[in-house]
């Protein structure tokens, strides 16, 4: 058991560094620019209308310190960490007074939604496929799947993305293309609602899947069918262990570790990922609130979303770094 | 070097498809030097003809010729993706090796930097380098930046290899024959990984030009230098698809997937000719 603790205690200091590089990093590319990033973003909202002039004030200040601005630099540093320590990254420009926790915090959950549930179905439905293609590796039926797992694998999100968009939304309009749910529904647990944002979230999520389940068919097929010439499987088999058992057991079990890795990176990834399908279909997540703070120069926010998603994938990576050990006891040895 | 590409081409299906889809792809982006047209340029030929004999690609709605604009625009993709991929294989060389060999606490401090450059999503932080760079972000520093992130997965790749060759016996006797530690690295180990270096190039360049499209679709490049993802922009900008000018979508994005397609391919079956299992399945034991 100790052991244990020892490695939970390792993982937990990694946590942090890659947090700490991470934020110091976004503080890094913040400074590393030339211009000057608060008066821009405070003339581009003032652009559009009449703000009141103490509200102008606040958000000068409140912006100069996320930036780092005034003071001596370790004065700077220490405020741009003391406010990213309490979340508070200001109110936001484009969505003035409501502030930037406020806004992510909404989209979150959106995101949190679409990506880890059709991030762990892609990877579930293609570590399963892959078992078995490596398993029974003269299947007609799988040695297709492959064949279709290799042409879809290296295309980019976005591109099936549009043929989807193409294909529901222009050439057979049966399903909604855009948004998170119908726009007169009220946010709230009733039948309506909860239908009309799986709705919503089928494109989306197909789009996510179909591509996603390729390429972990491919890592899982790859393992399988080197695991399968090892000792113990043949042995087993000689022994008459029953198929069944020999694939679940002996050879699915011993693959999977490295599989598991593979999620905690694209559950961690789902911030890349989710950027450019939120923004495609509309979808009200983190990735279209990171794209339209952009095209907003609204700061404050586009820092929050960077910030945010270093901490989800720092965090995902480590729940499943932490149950690694329970799966794989040799993890905790070394 | 030959014996190896002949091997492939002749045994080796995924090889072929991948090095005719590449070829393709290359002389496409060879032919931008003969363009009549300069890249920048807007309106020197019609807006919205389709596709014909006079212009193949057909033309766009900002009056370019779509299969000249195309070749200058792959050039662009496949240097950028070569120029990442250059940089990016020499930082995962120097720390894997490094790491790999000494190990101790070299080897820890470096392998905690490179997990987090293994786990930190990175197009938050390419988004916020536009954000404060806006219009000063070039062609150019975008690939440098691009490399600086994208060297990690591979010097882990590279590290494990060190790690064994540090193990065997020839490492030792160097090692008492007094060669330096550059020496060693350079001379002895640097051939066992060159393959791995091979392969993982092609990756990289699958990698670095897919997150260079989808940042270029969202506008957030140097959107003037004409890339494909530049041209996927201009025609989302020129809301393409509504208006029927589907020519203008449908060229740069198979080029992509062309691209994609053939780099993945040859990198697969790269890898294959690495691993001696599969070798032995797929070449015979001759090579």
């Amino acid at each position: 058991m100790s052991g244990y603790v020892a490695y939970v205690g390792r993982r937990l200091a990694q946590f942090v560094l890659v947090v700490f590089i991470g934020i110091n990093l976004a503080y890094v590319i913040t400074h590393a620019t030339p211009i000057d990033p608060v008066e821009q973003s405070i003339s581009a909202v003032t652009y559009y209308g009449n703000t009141a002039p103490d509200a102008i004030e606040q958000m000068r200040t409140s912006l100069r310190e996320l930036y780092g601005l005034g003071g001596s630099p370790v004065e700077q540093y220490l405020a741009f960490w003391k406010r990213i320590l309490r979340a508070d990254f200001g109110p936001s420009l484009s969505a003035f007074p409501t502030p930037v926790s406020t806004l992510i915090g909404r989209a979150l959950t959106w995101t949190a939604g679409l990506l880890a549930v059709s991030t762990i179905v892609a990877w579930g439905l293609g570590s399963l496929l892959g078992g078995l293609a490596g398993y029974y590796q003269n299947s007609r039926g799988l040695k297709l799947m492959g064949v279709i797992a290799m042409g879809l694998h290296p295309i980019p999100y976005y591109i099936l993305a549009l043929v989807l968009l193409i294909v529901f939304g222009f050439l057979w309009p049966v399903l909604p293309i855009s948004g998170g749910s119908a726009m007169n529904l009220p946010q709230t647990l009733t039948f309506d609602f909860v239908t009309s944002v799986l709705q919503h979230a089928i494109l989306p999520a197909l789009s996510l899947i179909l591509i996603g389940v390729g390429s972990w068919f491919l890592g899982m097929r790859a393992l399988v069918s080197n695991v399968v010439t090892e000792d113990y499987v043949v042995y087993a088999e000689l022994a008459g262990v029953r198929p069944w058992r020999v694939l679940s057991m002996y050879v699915m079990r011993n693959a999977l570790p490295p599989q598991l890795t593979g999620l905690a990176i694209s559950l961690g990834g789902i911030f890349n990922g989710a950027v450019i399908t939120e923004k495609v279909f509309g979808y009200p997540g983190v990735g279209s609130l990171l794209v339209d703070a952009v095209y907003a120069g609204d700061y404050g926010l586009v820092l929050g979303v960077t910030t945010v998603s270093i901490l989800g994938v720092s965090v995902g990576v480590l729940v499943i770094d932490l149950l690694y050990p329970l799966l794989d006891p040799r993890v905790k040895v070394h | 070097m030959t014996a190896i590409l002949r091997d492939l081409l002749r045994y080796h299906a995924e090889f072929r498809i991948g090095a005719a889809l590449i070829a393709v792809v290359l002389l496409l982006s060879v032919l931008a030097s003969f363009s009549p047209y300069p890249p920048q340029d807007v309106y020197v030929v019609p807006p919205d003809v389709p596709p014909s004999l006079t212009y193949w690609f057909g033309t766009t709605s900002r009056g370019q010729d779509v299969f000249w604009q195309l070749s200058f625009a792959i050039r662009n993709t496949l240097l950028f993706g070569c120029t990442v991929a250059l940089i990016s294989r020499l930082l995962a060389l120097v720390v894997g090796l490094l790491s790999g060999y000494k190990g101790g606490w070299i080897d820890r401090a470096l392998m905690s930097v490179n997990d987090t450059f293994i786990v930190i999503p990175l197009l938050p932080i390419l988004v916020l380098f536009y954000f404060v760079m806006r219009d000063r972000m070039s062609w150019l520093s975008l690939a440098l930046i691009m490399a600086c992130l994208g060297w990690a997965y591979d010097a882990r790749l590279i590290r494990a290899v060190a790690m064994s060759l540090k193990a065997r016996e020839f490492t030792q006797s160097s090692l008492f024959s007094g060669m330096s530690t550059r020496e060693i690295l350079v001379q002895e180990h640097l051939p066992y990984v060159t393959p791995i270096v091979f392969s993982t190039t092609m990756n990289n360049m699958v990698w670095s030009i897919g997150l260079e499209v989808t940042l270029a679709v969202l506008g957030f490049t140097d959107i003037n230098t004409p890339t494909i993802g530049g041209m996927i922009y201009w025609a989302n900008q020129h809301t393409a698809m509504v208006a029927g000018v589907w020519w203008w979508i449908a060229f740069p994005t198979i080029a992509v997937i062309m691209i994609f397609i053939g780099l993945f391919l040859l990198a697969v079956s790269m890898n294959d000719y690495i691993d001696p299992r599969s070798r032995l399945r797929s070449f015979g034991g001759a090579s």
